[in-house]
């Protein structure tokens, strides 16, 4: 280990050569930025293998992949946010070192992440103030508003610049995040899954504003995981697997059945035998539901629904519509104002969560570091988190120690936790055996239901197959199961029936023959169906 | 820079012991500049605290208060809660125990005195430690800062009684109460002050406070809290059961120390700072040079122990104000939470 | 008893200033995201390095520059443990505090019981100081006490309307948006930290040279704390400091009263209402709390985590 240098530790900015692609005469078709031999490893995984990749001026360029296959960390790498392990980049033809976002945006490079990287509680202008190099010092919002709202015209990108963060729907969220990169100066502009929290209406108002943009000369990193998008709207396909490029295509070469042979490098896609299961009695009823979200407002609106054995119950919709918060109440993390929760028959409205879980409630929650484990704790003792209070894991007073160990033991086998050993903080897992050991905790009771949010959100390829299989599995053995996700692939394969979710409401509950990913999306943007 | 795997068994141990060498290195340093030489000092220091019976023996007496407080606050902080007040608790075991030996059962026994005065030196510390342990839990009340103004209120409290209506009456009018009748005076190694009853409280406080966390229930609870607030709800642990009890234990276990110190060594009550010379703020050092190991902070208590009779030692010898150990405490805790960066990241310069 | 009441605000003003300095400088420090619980031994430092400066220079606004100075570099060794490597605030600032202590009880000692040879004259504002109560309470001060006017409300100002206001508070609440759009997180935690130093040393500077003035062991005497608790109160808003400092002042300066009056023929005890602003420090806590929590306001949403680029999060 050698010796931290202040330098290193205060980060000073580098002097830089005064290369700006905002300034530069780059052609439409000549390249803006070059990656050769991109290489990154995070403990235990390499994130990207020595990948190359170009973005032109005037292209829209996909980046694809499935979740865990790199395209993030490529990007996050030249926005400058982590460090390459080896590796070089050009922009403008020049080679350049990018040790951070500053020197990514002075390069004239911007980048929208999929979790927004606005602050909730500053304002809109305020928040593009942040971003910009040159905003005045002195009152900068009051000075900006002209600007932006000039910016907001050309680019078709409608905001109010003086309203807070945290009171904009996704979408304008998004806007605003276009904007901080174009007011910056941004011609290589990355866009980190776009599409996913967006409404059909605002995801073609998203495609003609990038088009526009590349008309003008900038060029677009489009990452993505969908082969329609990528087919549909961009001129050029970067394939990524395993953390490297398999392939760069024009979309008139290919169809979406090659890429997605690229994609997960075998024939299959993921496809679920969902076998019929047996229908029984009614597990969970929700009736009449309204609970307040952190804010105060309301965020769950009188929702009602029923939930049988054998039986997944998917809930779709964009996030921040009231999910989280439905979800919470049901558990009991969450106060109800009104509306009734049964389980099995008993009222559980705003009982304790250990009460509730203690009736046979498996929870996957949706932050699964900062609610499913105590992550200084080893794998043993997350894995007994839901039973140690009852015997033959502890007695009166006690812990039984020996039991607890061999159950851990048999558990980690059987659910093929990847860790090494049973005593290891369980911090120190990947986060695919991370979710592993909840699931083994929250499965290994057979539970009569299961509610799931997000359970596959951030995990790789092999891990979210295990993750479905398992649900799966348990539906056959008659737990009813609510699932909660943005992946609508997820909810399609997975589900029995889908409830959309908008504002709080249900904007309709889909019978299983009535699933289509259109109809949802379109329910999604909080449209009824003129049935 | 980067996150490192788990660290090796050995790095841990070695980690504490290199913060604890630097902060000997930095202290040193400074010292040479006021024209101390550093080496003489600290083989001074050394010789004062551990290299005769009579230096051993005041060692062990500082060790034992120092233990006390420590495996209570290696229990608050493994609940991330952050008790700063032992001081306080301290004093109040010390105001508790007073009050049995020379108010509540002046003519009593020893059999009986000296367990009433652990007693009640027990339930007056855990009752100031559950002040801000009940503001925490029910009200959300941040406890570092509730925790400090007991301490100072405590020793307020402490300087009425010996200013006011428990100064003694046999003592020429001095700050102090009168001294506690002899059933009260708790029995010592022969020779030395090792206060023997306290020493084994305190020995067995780390071993319970070890099975508490590690083989118990409430413990296990305490942990998982203590990692995160957000599991522990999630798994139906109470947040009120879990604070209450860790900061009833621990104000408690500071109590004791404080009985020990009026009972064991000064056989009254006397100015707080003559009770506790920071033994309450050189626990939280105990805790963390014992990485919150219960058992190793026998281990850190003794070494503090130590550093404490040593800093006697040489304040005379070269003249030094009392500031010199607290000030060596501060580098050496910077040095320790600094030294966590070795153990949790990597370092590359390119 | 006008002339009274006057003359106890003029005294809540000035035994306010101390505590007003230090929770200005913690404001801006948690507003970045840095818990800095230092700041009783940083006062602590600056009021015997403001001392000494001042008893062998004879010049008390070098003494108090000085102060400043020195604490602001003090400072500098939380921010190198905690931003730099990542350490844990709340041992970091405690060991801050001893360090603080020890140092002045180190340095100080020689100066125990000296007097101090030059005293800082008060300098009424014409014009203003004329009006009845406030005049004598707010402007018949030090300029020191101005100086703290001043400092409220540029604080307050670069807090909200400035470009780096907003870099601090954006710091604050997410460090990692900030450092995508381009805030050198590091750099803006260094200075603010810094800047809470700087004012913690100027409030204990205060104390020694202008307030008391002598050196006595701890004089402190757990301002630095209330000073913490008071940026809780406060909201994390300079302005609203104001508002604590003073009501703190104003029991210091009701402590004297109260030494002096009976109650129902009793005296009470000065040991006991020393007492005093340490249960209103718990008190104004417990108020800060409850209504934090009715109104939904909490502190930075990153204080006190240290700001790693490449954490991965799930």
């Amino acid at each position: 280990m050698k010796l931290l240098s202040l330098r290193s530790v205060l980060e000073k900015p580098m002097v830089i050569e005064e290369i700006s692609l905002s300034e530069m005469q780059v052609e439409l078709g000549e390249p803006l930025v070059q990656m050769r031999g991109i290489v990154k490893i995070f403990p235990g995984v390499v994130a990207n293998d020595n990948v190359d990749f170009d973005l032109y001026a005037g292209e829209v360029h996909a980046l694809l992949g499935e979740n865990g296959a790199g395209k993030t960390t490529l990007m996050n790498i030249l926005f400058g946010l982590y460090s390459p392990d080896e590796g070089e980049i050009y922009v403008a033809g020049k080679k350049v070192e990018i040790r951070s976002p500053r020197d990514a945006i002075r390069y004239g490079i911007g980048m929208v992440h999929q979790h927004f990287k606005l602050i909730p509680t500053l304002t809109v202008a305020e928040n593009i103030a942040l971003s910009l190099a040159n905003a005045p010092a002195i009152n900068p919002s009051k000075h900006l508003v002209e600007e932006i709202e000039r910016y907001s015209k050309r680019y078709g990108l409608e905001v109010d610049p003086s309203a807070y963060v945290w009171q904009l729907s996704v979408g304008e969220r998004q806007r605003v995040e276009i904007l901080k990169a174009l007011m910056g100066g941004a011609r290589a502009l990355i866009l980190d899954e776009p599409t996913t929290v967006l409404t059909p209406d605002e995801r073609d108002e998203l495609f003609k504003t990038l088009r526009r943009m590349a008309d003008e000369g900038c060029g677009i990193v489009l990452i993505t995981h969908k082969l329609e998008e990528a087919l549909s709207v961009c001129d050029r396909i970067t394939v990524m697997r395993n953390g490297r490029v398999v392939a760069t295509v024009r979309p008139n070469e290919v169809v979406a059945a090659d890429l997605a042979k690229m994609m997960v490098g075998r024939d299959v896609l993921l496809n679920y035998e969902k076998p019929p299961s047996e229908i029984g009695e009614v597990v969970l009823r929700v009736e009449g539901l309204r609970v307040l979200g952190d804010r105060g407002l309301v965020s769950v609106d009188g929702v009602s629904f029923d939930i049988r054995s054998g039986e997944v119950f998917g809930i779709a919709g964009v996030a921040g519509n009231g999910q989280s918060e439905l979800v919470e109440a049901i558990v009991g993390l969450r106060k109800v104002e009104s509306g009734r929760v049964e389980i099995l028959g008993r009222d559980v409205t705003n009982q304790p969560t250990s009460r509730v879980l203690g009736l046979g409630v498996a929870y996957i929650p949706e932050h699964r570091i900062e609610r499913g484990i105590a992550p200084d704790l080893s794998v043993v003792e997350n894995l007994i988190l839901k039973s140690y209070r009852n015997p033959p894991f502890s007695g009166r007073l006690a812990m039984n120690t020996d039991y607890v160990r061999e159950w851990g033991k048999r558990l980690v086998e059987e659910y093929e936790v990847v860790t090494p050993s049973i005593d290891a903080p369980v911090k120190l897992l990947s986060g695919g055996n991370i979710q592993r050991v909840i699931i083994a905790r929250e499965f290994s009771q057979e539970p009569k239901l299961i509610i799931a949010s997000h359970p596959t959100y951030g995990l790789d390829v092999a891990a979210t197959e295990y993750v479905r299989k398992k649900l799966l599995e348990q539906r056959r053995r008659g737990a009813a199961i609510l699932l909660v996700s943005e992946d609508l692939e997820e909810l399609l394969a997975l589900s029995d029936r889908i409830a959309v979710m908008y504002r709080g409401r249900f904007v309709g509950v889909l019978e299983a023959d009535e699933i289509t990913l259109d109809r949802i999306r379109v329910m999604m943007a909080g449209e009824e169906e003129a049935s | 820079m980067e996150k490192k795997e788990a660290p090796p068994k050995w790095m841990e141990v070695l980690v504490p012991l290199v913060s604890v060498a630097s902060a000997l290195l930095i202290a040193g340093f400074f010292l040479a500049l006021q024209g101390i030489p550093p080496l003489e000092l600290y083989s001074k220091m050394l010789a004062g605290s551990f290299a005769s019976y009579h230096g051993i023996s005041y060692t062990i007496v500082k060790t034992i208060p120092l233990l006390l407080c420590g495996a209570g606050l290696v229990l608050a902080f493994k609940a991330n809660i952050w008790n700063i007040g032992a001081e306080g608790q301290l004093l109040m075991g010390a105001v508790a125990a007073t009050w049995v030996a020379l108010y509540a059962m002046p003519s009593a026994p020893s059999y009986l005195v000296i367990p009433a005065m652990f007693a009640f030196g027990f339930i007056a510390g855990a009752l100031w430690g559950l002040v801000p342990g009940y503001l925490k839990s029910k009200l959300a009340v941040n406890e570092i800062i509730t925790t400090l103004m007991m301490n100072y209120i405590a020793i307020k409290l402490v300087e009425y009684l010996i200013y006011g209506p428990w100064r003694g009456e046999e003592e020429w009018g001095f700050p102090i109460t009168d001294k506690f009748p002899e059933a009260a005076w708790l029995p010592r190694i022969p020779g030395t002050s090792v206060h023997i009853p306290t020493l084994i409280l305190a020995l067995l406080s780390a071993a319970l406070v070890y099975l508490l966390l590690y083989k118990t229930k409430v413990g296990y609870e305490a942990r998982v809290y203590g990692s995160n607030p957000e599991a522990a709800r999630y798994a139906g642990i109470s947040s009120e059961k879990v604070i209450l009890l860790v900061m009833a234990i621990s104000g408690g276990l500071a109590g004791l120390a404080g009985v020990g110190e009026v009972a064991g060594i000064h056989r009254r009550l006397r100015y707080p700072w003559s009770i506790s010379c920071g033994y309450g703020f050189a626990a939280i050092i105990v805790a963390f040079l014992a990485r919150l190991n219960p058992l190793a902070a026998i281990i850190s208590a003794i070494f503090l122990g130590g550093l404490f009779v040593g800093g006697d030692a040489v304040q005379m010898a070269f003249g030094l104000p009392v500031g010199v150990v607290n000030m060596f405490n501060g580098l050496m805790l910077l040095c320790l939470v600094s030294g966590e960066f070795a153990l949790k990241y990597r370092v590359r310069v390119k | 008893m006008f002339e009274d009441v006057a003359i106890s605000l003029k005294i809540a003003v000035e035994a306010g200033t101390p505590i007003l300095l230090a929770s200005l400088g913690e404001i801006y420090a948690e507003r970045s995201g840095v818990l800095n619980l230092g700041v009783e031994g940083m006062m602590m430092l600056g009021a015997v390095v403001g001392f000494a400066t001042t008893l062998t220079t004879k010049n008390p606004i070098l003494g108090v520059l000085l102060a400043s100075l020195v604490a602001a570099l003090l400072s500098l060794v939380h921010a190198f443990a905690c931003v730099s490597l990542k350490a844990n605030q709340v041992v970091s600032g405690l060991a801050l505090t001893m360090l603080g202590v020890g140092i002045s009880g180190v340095l100080g000692r020689q100066f125990v019981g000296s007097p101090l040879p030059v005293r800082v004259a008060e300098a009424s504002i014409p014009g203003l100081s004329d009006i009845p109560l406030i005049g004598k309470a707010l402007f018949s001060h030090d300029p020191f006490v101005y100086l703290s006017y001043a400092l409220v409300v540029i604080l307050w100002f670069v807090l909200y309307k400035t470009k780096l206001g907003i870099e601090i508070r954006a710091v604050g609440e997410d460090p990692s948006a900030a450092d995508a759009a381009g805030v050198n997180v590091a750099l803006v935690q260094y200075g603010c930290v810094a800047l809470g130093g700087a004012l913690a040393g100027l409030g204990g500077a205060y104390l020694s040279v202008v307030y008391t003035p002598a050196w006595i062991e701890n004089m402190t005497a757990g301002r630095g704390w209330i000073a913490i608790a008071l940026v809780i109160f406060a909201m994390w808003d300079p302005l609203r400091a104001v508002i604590g400092a003073y009501l703190f002042g104003g029991l210091e300066a009701l402590q004297f009263r109260l030494q002096q009056a009976l109650f129902f023929g009793y005296r009470i005890p000065v040991t006991l209402l020393g007492s005093l602003p340490y249960i209103a420090t718990i008190a104004v806590l417990v108020f800060a709390s409850s209504e934090a929590v009715r109104k939904r306001i909490g502190a930075p949403s990153a204080l006190g985590k240290p700001y790693f680029r490449e954490e991965r999060v799930f």
